[in-house]
């Protein structure tokens, strides 16, 4: 992938991640902090089907930002062909491997099975 | 690095010295990032507590509740706000917003793109983050 | 009888007589037979209109013959003597010990630049940068074979451009950016500022092919607006303004 489209999408998500991140805090701010926190409350917005898939939305959108962050940070600290490659190699498979275990979470507090 | 590339490496990558505001927001803009990072993986982590159903949640909640916590969460908001303000202020400025316009330099040979606005804009990111974690603070220790 | 001619006897300028005297710490390091450098000190009389190239070629004239430094011009026009003084890269004839507000300067070879000797460094690398955005005029005709005399240039075409026209080739700003601090492959301020130099002067045709050139994972995605470059440059070149200008026309700001 050319860089110019990787570094379009590292803004793309970091603009979109911003609104919603924002709608997330608030929910913690507008029920109470604390009492937004009880098991019960935590549960009711992981059953609500638009705010889980919100979760996962961030979720995506986070870990894809933040591991490209982290790529252009290890691929300036060194260089080399085969460091390169396991680099980005590894920053995607983190990446993937994130998305999968907070999927995880989402999808199956959602179904109702905790 | 090796002493035959003379490069300054990470000292001098991290260094925020001798070059103003700007190399500043660009060191804190790292640290920032990099703190989110190891944030966001424990937060997923840890939000997976809620499979074990109440008896993990609650547990989470023992652990994260505390001053210790709330102090993490504090310097984390810290963080979320400098890495969004600033960040917007560098997208911005990739893109040549606000970089100032081409012209024939003149002594004493002041940077055009190093201006007030950009400045205004690494300042503001600064007080809006120490804002909301004073916020963050009233909130959490508050209750 | 054949003549023997003797070394004429070096006429001393005027010595300085000033009461005010700085340290001055060189930084001495030979990589064929040093493991690291070491810094010798020298005290030297200066005048309000003194400047560092003076002091080091002061102390070359009457204190250590062997400092190796690189010069030229005397006057900021050739970027030859580019070198870290009291930890920030200058120009060593540009700078007034005066204006360096300290009894102590020490000066050392520019970073993230391979040393000869002493203070002089390595260019190579910065050149291969340079060559490898072209930087020249690519388009098809040429002012020899076209009908028209030269190609015209209005004062407001010649404006968009002109200010990094002015790069003398330092190497100041490439000392200063904190990804050339690690990243040995980045392309580096001075290549990216001569991009857009190229790109911004109506009379070329060849945007697509440097924007191509750039965009790579070592290229202009790796510089991030910390704006170093520019604080040091010692010609107005702003190298930043130049390289987000640039990225404008890859971001789709600018077409």
């Amino acid at each position: 992938m050319r860089e110019s489209t990787i570094m379009k999408i590292h803004y793309g998500t970091a603009i979109a991640a911003v609104a919603l991140v924002a709608v997330h805090v608030l929910m913690r701010l507008t029920q109470g902090f604390a009492e937004s926190l009880e098991f019960e409350n935590v549960l009711a917005n992981y059953k609500f089907v638009p705010y889980a898939i919100m979760l996962e939305l961030i979720l995506v959108l986070l870990s894809i930002h933040g591991f490209n962050g982290l790529r252009v940070i290890l691929l300036e600290l060194k260089q080399g062909k085969t460091y390169e490659k396991a680099v980005s190699y590894g920053c995607l498979a983190a990446m993937i491997g994130l998305i999968a275990y907070g999927s995880r979470t989402i999808i199956v507090t959602n179904m109702g099975m905790v | 690095m090796t002493q035959d590339e003379n490069k300054e490496g990470i000292g001098g990558m991290i260094n925020p010295r001798r070059y103003g505001i700007e190399r500043v927001a660009y060191w804190l803009m790292r640290l920032s990032g990099l703190g989110l990072l190891a944030y966001f993986i424990a937060h997923i982590y840890e939000t997976s507590n809620i499979l074990r159903g109440q008896v993990g949640w609650d547990e989470l909640m023992e652990m994260t509740s505390t001053t210790e916590g709330h102090i993490i969460l504090t310097l984390v908001i810290g963080m979320c706000v400098f890495h969004t303000v600033n960040g917007v202020r560098v997208m911005l400025g990739h893109g040549g917003v606000g970089v100032g316009k081409p012209s024939r330099p003149d002594y004493p040979y002041d940077p055009a793109s190093q201006n007030y606005r950009h400045k205004i804009g690494i300042y503001s990111a600064i007080v809006l983050a120490a804002v909301a974690m004073m916020y963050g603070m009233a909130v959490m220790f508050g209750e | 009888m054949a003549q023997v001619s003797s070394i004429a006897e070096e006429q001393t300028s005027t010595p300085l007589s000033s009461s005010k005297s700085i340290t001055l710490r060189i930084s001495r390091y030979n990589p064929k037979h040093d493991d690291s450098s070491i810094f010798t000190e020298f005290s030297v009389p200066y005048e309000k209109w003194t400047t560092v190239l003076d002091v080091i070629l002061e102390v070359k004239k009457h204190f250590d013959h062997s400092v190796a430094v690189r010069y030229s011009c005397r006057q900021a026009s050739c970027g030859s003597c580019g070198m870290m003084i009291n930890g920030k890269p200058k120009l060593a004839c540009f700078t007034k010990i005066t204006e360096l507000n300290s009894n102590v300067i020490t000066v050392e070879p520019m970073s993230n630049f391979p040393i000869i000797r002493d203070l002089a460094v390595k260019f190579e690398r910065m050149f291969e940068s340079h060559h490898k955005i072209k930087p020249y005029l690519i388009r098809d005709d040429s002012e020899i074979e076209s009908d028209e005399k030269e190609f015209l240039q209005s004062p407001k075409e010649v404006e968009q451009y002109i200010q990094f026209a002015n790069c003398i080739k330092c190497g100041l700003c490439n000392s200063a950016c904190p990804t050339m601090a690690t990243d040995s492959s980045f392309v580096g301020p001075q290549a990216l500022a001569q991009a857009y130099r190229y790109v911004a002067d109506s009379r070329d045709k060849g945007k697509d092919t440097r924007l191509k050139i750039i965009d790579e994972s070592h290229g202009i995605w790796r510089c991030h607006f910390a704006g170093s470059c520019s604080q040091v440059c010692p010609k107005g070149v702003d190298p930043a303004m130049g390289i987000q200008l640039l990225r404008g026309y890859l971001l789709g700001f600018r077409s």
